[in-house]
C-alpha cells in the first residue's frame, strides 16, 4: 500500500520518482517503526555492544580509577600468562570433554524420544507422558542443583540407598572428580530431554501421510517406516541444532557447574567460564579474566563458522 | 496374506517395545518429583534411612512450618515476584514493538537492525566487561541490575517476528493504512489484540526465565534484603547454610532447634524446593500448549 500511496502523491506532486526518493518516502511514512525498534536498538547497543567496547581491557592493565579507555596497554601479556599457566590445559580439557559428553548423550536422546512419542496413538497416556517429561524444563537451575545434592547425598540420598540396596558400594558422586561429568550430563538429560522433543515433533507432524500409506502398501513394517521416513525428515532440524550446539562447545551451562562445584571435585569441574567468574568477579583480576573470556568467545565463533562451512559444503541445511 | 500377518506381529512387538520405552522415560522423570513431594511431608528419619521411597511415611508438616517461619524466604518470594513482574513488563515492552517493526517488509533498515541483533547471538563482550558496564551505570545493588541487562532476548524477538509475519494478514495492515491509520494506532488497536497468543507465549517464556534466574542477582546484588528467591534457595540448598548458621533472618531458637536435628534441615530442603517450584508447576499444565506453541513458532524459520 506504500506503493499505492506513492502513486497517489506522485500524481498530485510531479516530483522525480528516483529510487532514493522512494526509499526516503518510506522512511518518513513509517517513522513510528523507528520508535518501535528504539528500545531494543538501545538495549543491544548498550548491553551487548557496550561490553564489546570493554573487551579492550583484555589487552590492557585495567585500573578502575583510570577507566577502560585510560588504562595502560600491555599487549597480549594476559593471553600469554593464561596459555602458559599450569591450569590452561585442565580448563580446556574439562570444558571440551563436558561439552562433547553432553552432546554425545544429550543430542540423540530427545530425537529417539520424539520418534517414540510419534509412534504412540494419541490418548491419555501420550498426553501424560509428554506433559510430565516436559515439566522439568521449568525447574530452576538452583533447585536442580539442590535436588542433585540431596538425591546423591552419601548418607541420606535416595540414589545412594538404591545402589546399596542393589548390593554395591555407592561412590560419593558429589565429591569424587570421576563422577562429576556424568552427574552433570545425566541430570541435564533428565531436565531437558522431554522439552527437546518438541521441535522434532513439530517436524514429524509435517510428514506427508501419503508416504506412510505408500510404504504400508509396499509392506514396510513400522520400524522400517520410522527408519526410512521419519528419521530422514528430522535431518534438517538435527543439522541446525547440531551446528548451534557446536557453536557453544566452550560455553557449557556454567550456572549449574558453578552450583555443583566444590573444592573436592574441582579438578574435573573447573571449566573456562567458572574460572572467568572466579578470577574476574571474585578475585577482581578484571583484565586477565576478560582475556580468557575473549579467548573463549573467539573459539566459539570460529567453531560455529567452520562447522557451518563444512555443513554447507555437504548439504543445504546450513545456518547461513 | 501370510506375510501381512507376520508384519503385524513384528509391528506389535515394535509397538510394545515403544510403549515400554516411553513408560520408562515417564517413570524416570516422574519418580524424583513424586519422591520430593513425599519426602517433604514425611518423617525425616524414615526419609534419611531410605525407608520412605515412594509414598509419604510418618506424615509431618514440620518442614513447611519451618519454611513459612523463615523470614528470608518470604522476603525472597516478595522480591522474586517484584522482579518477575517488572522484568517481564520490560521484556514485553522491548520485544513486541521491535519484533513488529522487524516483521514489516516496508521497514527501511530492517536488515541492518536484524543483523545488528543477530551478531549478539554469537559474540558478546563477556562476563567482566558486562559487569563493569552495569557498575559504571550505577545499577549495582538495585532491581534495575536484574531487570535491564536482560531486557530482551534475540531468540524471543525472532519468534515474535515470525508470528507477526505469518499470522497477521497483510491485507489488514494495508487496509488500515489506506484508511489513514498511523503505525502506532495500527499496532496498539489492531496488531496487539490479534496477537494474544504470542503475547502469552512471550510473557510465559520471559516470566519463567525471570522467576528462575539467579546468576545476575548473584553478581549484581550485595544486600541480602534484595535477594530473589533463587538466591535464598542457593543458600539453603547448595551452600547448606540453613542448618549450619540458621540462615539469614532466622531467630535463634529456630536455628538451634535445627542444629540439633540435621534431619529437619533435610526436611526443610524438600519443603523449600516444593514451595519455590509450586507456582510454576501449578500453572504449567494449563499453559503447556502456549509454551509448546512458542517453541514451534520458533522452529518454523530461525
Amino acid at each position: 500500500m506504500q506503493e499505492a500511496k506513492g502513486i497517489v502523491t506522485g500524481s498530485l506532486l510531479p516530483e522525480p520518482d528516483t529510487a532514493k526518493n522512494r526509499v526516503w518516502k518510506r522512511v518518513v511514512q513509517n517513522w513510528e517503526l523507528y520508535l518501535f525498534i528504539a528500545p531494543a536498538f538501545f538495549y543491544f547497543l548498550i548491553f551487548s555492544y557496550g561490553p564489546m567496547y570493554g573487551i579492550q581491557i583484555a589487552f590492557k592493565n585495567f585500573i578502575p580509577t583510570k577507566g577502560i579507555f585510560g588504562s595502560p596497554w600491555v599487549g597480549v601479556d594476559h593471553f600469554v600468562r593464561f596459555f602458559n599457566s599450569y591450569y590452561f590445559w585442565d580448563l580446556l580439557w574439562n570444558t571440551l570433554s563436558i561439552s562433547l559428553y553432553e552432546l554425545a548423550i544429550g543430542f540423540p536422546i530427545p530425537i529417539i524420544l520424539a520418534l517414540a512419542f510419534n509412534e504412540l496413538k494419541g490418548g491419555l497416556f501420550k498426553r501424560m507422558a509428554q506433559t510430565v517429561t516436559y515439566a522439568p524444563h521449568f525447574i530452576s537451575v538452583v533447585v536442580m542443583a539442590g535436588m542433585i545434592i540431596t538425591f546423591l547425598s552419601p548418607s541420606t540420598g535416595i540414589v545412594t540407598h538404591f545402589i546399596e540396596w542393589l548390593g554395591f558400594d555407592s561412590p560419593d558422586f558429589l565429591t569424587d572428580p570421576q563422577w562429576f561429568k556424568t552427574m552433570y550430563v545425566f541430570s541435564g538429560v533428565w531436565q531437558s530431554a522431554g522439552w527437546g522433543t518438541i521441535i522434532y515433533l513439530a517436524a514429524l507432524s509435517g510428514v506427508d501421510p501419503g508416504l506412510h500409506e505408500a510404504a504400508i502398501i509396499d509392506g514396510a513394517s513400522r520400524f522400517q517406516r520410522v527408519r526410512h521416513i521419519n528419521i530422514p525428515t528430522l535431518i534438517p532440524t538435527m543439522t541446525i541444532l547440531l551446528i548451534l550446539n557446536m557453536g557453544s562447545l566452550l560455553g557449557v551451562g556454567f550456572e549449574k557447574i558453578l552450583l555443583l562445584q566444590n573444592s573436592l571435585n574441582m579438578e574435573s569441574s573447573d571449566v573456562i567460564s567458572t574460572f572467568v567468574y572466579r578470577s574476574g568477579l571474585v578475585d577482581a583480576q578484571y583484565s586477565f579474566s576478560t582475556a580468557i573470556g575473549l579467548f573463549n568467545s573467539v573459539i566459539n565463533a570460529i567453531v560455529l563458522v567452520v562447522v557451518n562451512q563444512i555443513v554447507r559444503r555437504t548439504n543445504e541445511n546450513s545456518l547461513w | 496374506m501370510t506375510s501381512a500377518v507376520k508384519e503385524t506381529g513384528r509391528d506389535k512387538l515394535f509397538l510394545i517395545c515403544n510403549y515400554i520405552y516411553v513408560f520408562l522415560a515417564f517413570i524416570i522423570v516422574a519418580y524424583p518429583v513424586i519422591y520430593m513431594i513425599s519426602a517433604s511431608i514425611s518423617d525425616p528419619k524414615l526419609v534419611g534411612s531410605g525407608e520412605m521411597w515412594l509414598w509419604p511415611k510418618g506424615i509431618t508438616f514440620e518442614g513447611y512450618q519451618r519454611v513459612f517461619q523463615n523470614a528470608s524466604i518470604w522476603t525472597g518470594y516478595g522480591n522474586t515476584i517484584l522482579y518477575t513482574v517488572v522484568g517481564t513488563a520490560v521484556n514485553l515492552f522491548v520485544t513486541l514493538p521491535a519484533a513488529y517493526a522487524l516483521s514489516r517488509k516496508d521497514f527501511v533498515g530492517r536488515n541492518f537492525f536484524m543483523g545488528m541483533f543477530m551478531v549478539t547471538m554469537f559474540f558478546g563482550g563477556g562476563l567482566v566487561p558486562s559487569y563493569l558496564l552495569v557498575k559504571e551505570l550505577g545499577m549495582i545493588d538495585s532491581m534495575w541490575a536484574i531487570v535491564i541487562p536482560s531486557a530482551a532476548s534475540i531468540w524471543n524477538i525472532i519468534v515474535s517476528r515470525t508470528f507477526f509475519q505469518s499470522s497477521i494478514p497483510k491485507e489488514l495492515q494495508e487496509a488500515a493504512q489506506i484508511d489513514g491509520c498511523t503505525n502506532m494506532r495500527l499496532f496498539i488497536k489492531i496488531i496487539l489484540p490479534l496477537s494474544m497468543p504470542i503475547i502469552a507465549v512471550m510473557a510465559l517464556f520471559y516470566g519463567v526465565g525471570n522467576w528462575n534466574s539467579y546468576f545476575s542477582a548473584l553478581i549484581y546484588l550485595n544486600d541480602a534484603a534484595k535477594y530473589p528467591l533463587q538466591l535464598v534457595l542457593r543458600q539453603i540448598l547448595v551452600l547448606q547454610e540453613m542448618s549450619a548458621q540458621g540462615g539469614a533472618g532466622m531467630d535463634a531458637s529456630t536455628a538451634s532447634a535445627l542444629n540439633n536435628k540435621a534431619e529437619i534441615a533435610a526436611l526443610v530442603k524438600y519443603a523449600v524446593i516444593i514451595v519455590a517450584t509450586a507456582p510454576i508447576i501449578a500453572i504449567y499444565p494449563f499453559l503447556q500448549r502456549y509454551f509448546v506453541q512458542g517453541v514451534m513458532i520458533g522452529s518454523v524459520k530461525g
